[in-house]
């Protein structure tokens, strides 16, 4: 058993077709940006980054988390939810039949997932949205699985991170979803009425009502190299300007120039990064950089000088047990 | 086959027809000795017939056609024809003054309030001027500029929603149309004073919903309010833009539906023949709703206030629990 597959819920692993869609099958796998044949391992090892070209590759809502937070303690929040078709929808295919797929598919029951945890021993609450459910797209469970993360998060005091991945809104559910723009974008503000902050992390890709609702709202704004983020679909936009769009247009690094984000963070920085915004902006004594045993492996020292000087009388983090 | 009139739809050319037939009666009745009132009479019970047999049973699509009429009012008419010394307020003060919305202050019976909506062009020029009603992010800035004012001096704002969406564009990207969507979700959502929404034409998507949320939701009877437009939807999922119709069927995009949903308040009914049709009687009932929703929300403490749009908000969303 992969490490990854001991982290994950007992739900997600074992036999049948859920495990072989969440676990690559075999000793190779290849980088679907630039096509170099890698080692599954080594992937594991780079939490899904490309060695050859960096891609960050899409991760599901369960890894995130599982990189993300602490090994324990952890809580799935949001639970018990599950989608309706208020609209009786169907295109080609009835809503109803493509939910049960995604579900199969997928292995969870909706979009997203929500976890109370710590983030090296910070109290967090955190949440992730899951691609591989319907395009990650946001309806009424997505919204009311936000809005309880952020309410648990004011409940217990904690800050909220969210790792949006989403094509946006969900047009099988209509008017219910565009009002998820709204509802999850109010809860932020009753969040930050409570001087609680948000770390909004963007990645590959977020778009849509996803991206001009909460994703768009963090204290940070933080994404994944070479995601895509934007409102309207690159493909759109053509039609309407019928012009070529410029080389990198909607990626992090336009966004990051054109002052939409904070900061692009490669994965494998990501905990430090959040942690150490997060704990100034409440006011935690500053860690040890070291007590951090991230699944990050060996590729990078990525504690910055200053970080690592800067001990002091701090009571260093209890170990964490690892992950591999 | 007489030529397509342009200020009727498809549907509604058999209308055409009999009013074409009724002013040429007329015409003929001025400059001769015969009384054809009698006539002119029939045809016009006639043709009121007509018109109430097919707005009686509008299909989906009819309805956002309707929402797209060309005759429509739009918010600079309702402005006009419902607010008292209105002083239209202008700029993001920051990068520009979005024509596709307007807004300024003005008297509602007397009240002054905030009036913000999106605003679409008659002609040619003015549609390219208006950009179609489709904002820029500083339209959507402007407008958030505009409530905030609004909040500092105790003003309820009014807002009138009439978009096919917000503008995609390299520019409105660049300057990052996201978060200004989302920035007014966020601020609406606990502003300080009553805010009053109402469709007029089309809601269209994330540009329709950041001037959107609010306390109350209104809708006008021949208006619609989607996720995404007909034509977006119908190119995802049906793989080609022909097929809005069906899109906006399954979407359930029209007013009457979405009431029956719960996820609009009140439908407002047009006149026969729709808005604009007698944009008059129609105003004089809206202001009245207007004045009304507005003592309902008055009367409310502002932490009551509050509280009560935010579980609003916090309402809206079917899904099952389980255990």
């Amino acid at each position: 058993m992969s490490w990854l597959e001991k982290l994950m819920p007992s739900k997600m692993r074992g036999d049948g077709p859920r495990s072989k869609n969440s676990v690559p099958e075999g000793v190779w796998t290849k980088c679907g940006s630039c096509g170099a044949v890698l080692y599954t391992a080594e992937m594991e090892r780079t939490l899904h980054v490309c060695p050859k070209c960096n891609a960050h590759q899409r991760l599901r809502a369960r890894q995130r988390l599982d990189l993300f937070l602490d090994a324990d303690p952890r809580e799935e929040l949001a639970t018990g939810l599950e989608p309706k078709d208020p609209l009786k929808f169907r295109d080609s295919k009835k809503y109803r039949d493509r939910l049960s797929a995604a579900q199969k598919d997928s292995g969870e029951r909706e979009a997203v997932v929500m976890m109370a945890g710590q983030l090296k021993t910070l109290p967090i609450v955190a949440g992730a949205m899951d691609f591989k459910f319907m395009g990650g797209s946001m309806g009424s469970v997505v919204g009311e699985s936000f809005v309880r993360g952020v309410h648990e998060a004011i409940e217990r005091e904690t800050p909220f991170v969210f790792f949006s991945a989403s094509g946006g809104a969900r047009m099988q559910e209509g008017l219910f979803s565009l009002m998820q723009m709204g509802k999850t974008s109010a809860a932020l503000s009753r969040l930050a009425d409570r001087g609680l902050p948000f770390v909004s992390v963007l990645t590959h890709p977020t778009m849509g009502g996803v991206a001009a609702s909460f994703a768009m709202l963090g204290d940070i704004n933080v994404a994944e190299p070479e995601a895509l983020v934007g409102f309207a679909g690159p493909r759109v936009i053509e039609q309407t300007v019928k012009q070529t769009l410029p080389e990198g247009f909607q990626r992090s690094e336009f966004l990051l120039e054109h002052g939409a984000i904070d900061m692009i963070v490669e994965r494998e920085q990501l905990r430090d990064r959040i942690h150490g915004v997060v704990s100034m902006f409440t006011h935690q004594a500053p860690t040890l950089a070291a007590a951090d045993d991230a699944p990050v492996g060996d590729t990078v020292d990525s504690a910055p000088a200053a970080e690592a000087s800067a001990q002091a009388e701090t009571p260093s983090a209890p170990t964490e047990s690892g992950t591999s | 086959m007489a030529q397509k009139n342009l200020d009727y739809l498809d549907f509604e050319q058999p209308i055409a027809e009999l009013q074409e037939k009724i002013e040429e009666l007329r015409f003929v009745a001025d400059g001769s000795e015969v009384n054809l009132s009698e006539e002119v009479q029939r045809l016009e019970d006639k043709r009121r017939g007509l018109t109430e047999q097919i707005f009686s049973k509008l299909s989906t699509w009819q309805v956002a056609q309707m929402a797209r009429h060309p005759l429509r009012p739009y918010t600079q008419d309702y402005i006009d024809g419902m607010i008292d010394e209105f002083v239209e307020m202008h700029g993001d003060r920051a990068y520009a003054d979005d024509a596709a919305i307007i807004g300024g202050v003005g008297r509602l019976a007397g009240e002054p309030v905030m009036i913000i909506g999106h605003q679409k062009g008659r002609d040619t020029k003015e549609k390219i001027h208006r950009n179609f009603g489709m904002p820029r992010p500083e339209g959507y800035r402007k407008a958030l500029r505009l409530m905030k004012t609004a909040e500092r001096f105790n003003l309820p704002v009014i807002t009138f929603i009439d978009t096919p969406g917000a503008y995609p564009g390299i520019g409105a990207e660049e300057r990052n149309q996201s978060e200004a969507i989302a920035r007014n979700l966020f601020e609406m959502a606990k502003l300080r004073v009553p805010v009053i929404c109402t469709v007029v034409g089309e809601g269209g998507s994330g540009g329709a919903l950041a001037i959107g949320v609010g306390d109350v939701l209104l809708m006008m009877q021949y208006s619609i309010y989607s996720v995404i437009s007909p034509e977006g939807c119908a190119s995802i999922l049906w793989k080609s833009a022909a097929k809005a119709e069906e899109a906006a069927e399954a979407m359930k995009v029209s007013s009457v539906d979405l009431e029956r949903l719960k996820l609009v308040d009140e439908v407002l009914k047009e006149p026969l023949g729709g808005a604009h049709r007698d944009p008059a009687g129609l105003m004089a009932h809206f202001k009245e709703r207007l004045v009304d929703e507005l003592a309902r929300l008055r009367a409310m403490s502002i932490d009551e206030l509050l509280e009560t749009r935010y579980q609003r908000w916090m309402a809206f969303g079917d899904f099952k629990t389980t255990g």
